[in-house]
């Protein structure tokens, strides 16, 4: 296993642009006009999973953006998957 | 280095892949039928793309010296009219036993919805009257969590079913430690957008180990890489993993769980 110094050296450039990329789309979102959109709530929900002191935020988060509903569906809405429960 | 792509749909690409994954090592690759991108008009449709699984590309692939093997059914996204799936599933006895047929695959469930997990239960059904494995596709992104629950605990009722010959595909985090806990093998799809990264994968491994779990590219006709395992490889070297570890999660251990079907031969 790569230290943490060693890992940092890796991948800190890429997780620094990676953090502006989020920053700046939060950005152009609010220079666009329309309404609220619910995958937007998901979203910031998520934000302050990453701030937490805890070794699954991956996991947090993906469970935050999952449909936690059990039952099964009568017939597909739709084919795909929009990346938040919002039917 | 030698691995093999345990899922790639080469139907949707083109034979500078093939030269591509040969190039890059690719000894033998899987293909699991699935949803061409556009819903098929007739059960014919299906007729047509079995042979181009069975007859077809392994030619294609055989020309770059790469070995060819495929899985059968009718993916999860068309299985929601059961009338049409049964159609296509009454096609599957005519290819079962063809040379490179390994099992029953990718089936599983794409919206959650009631029909589709009455055709899933009917190919593991399947699956277990030719006793062979089965590879099973888990929903996108927000219908990922639901479903792997509501497959798991539709294979709980399979009393028969060897949960070493099912491997469930496209985990992620909030979903791996669901398939191996309950003994099934684990797959992780590197995807440039949705899915697993390269860097999340081997995030995986760290912390759930390297038994029963592979990767693959499951290259298709949308955002996908086929080099995406020579890829992972190199990123699990540069994050100081051995040699022993990435031959075994690209090689050996896609070689034991596929070796349970009588036609996987290298």
């Amino acid at each position: 296993m790569l230290s943490k110094k060693e890992l940092l050296d890796m991948q800190f450039i890429d997780a620094r642009a990676r953090l502006i990329d989020l920053a700046a789309f939060l950005d152009r979102l609010e220079r666009h006009g329309g309404g609220d959109d619910v995958r937007m709530r998901y979203f910031k929900d998520a934000l302050p999973i990453l701030m937490e002191n805890r070794p699954d935020r991956a996991k947090a988060v993906l469970e935050k953006f999952s449909d936690h509903s059990s039952q099964l569906s009568e017939n597909a809405p739709f084919q795909g998957a929009s990346g938040a429960p919002i039917s | 280095m030698s691995y093999i792509e345990p899922h790639a749909h080469m139907v949707s690409r083109t034979t500078d892949d093939y030269e591509r994954l040969a190039l890059a090592g690719c000894e033998a690759l899987c293909e699991p039928a699935f949803w061409a991108g556009f819903d098929r008009s007739s059960a014919a449709g299906f007729y047509d793309y079995f042979r181009q699984l069975t007859e077809y590309e392994p030619k294609r692939a055989a020309r770059y010296g790469i070995k060819h093997f495929c899985w059968l059914c009718i993916n999860p996204k068309e299985a929601d009219d059961p009338g049409f799936a049964r159609e296509v599933m009454a096609l599957i006895p005519e290819f079962i036993t063809r040379e490179n047929v390994l099992g029953i695959g990718e089936i599983g469930l794409n919206k959650n919805t009631r029909s589709e997990l009455k055709i899933f239960e009917e190919h593991v059904q399947i699956a277990l009257d030719y006793d062979l494995p089965v590879l099973i596709h888990t929903p996108h992104l927000e219908d990922k969590l639901k479903g792997t629950k509501i497959i798991l605990d539709s294979l709980a009722n399979f009393s028969k079913l060897d949960r070493s010959k099912v491997i469930i595909d496209h985990v992620e985090e909030h979903t791996v430690a669901h398939v191996l806990d309950a003994g099934y093998w684990a797959g992780m799809t590197l995807y440039p957008e949705s899915k697993c990264t390269p860097s999340r994968a081997i995030d995986i491994l760290e912390i759930h180990g390297s038994e029963n779990i592979w990767m693959n590219s499951a290259c298709d006709w949308g955002v996908s890489d086929p080099m995406a395992v020579p890829k992972c490889a190199l990123e699990m070297k540069r994050r100081k993993h051995s040699p022993e570890m990435i031959r075994k999660v690209t090689y050996d251990n896609p070689a034991k769980f596929l070796s349970q079907s009588p036609r996987f031969k290298l």
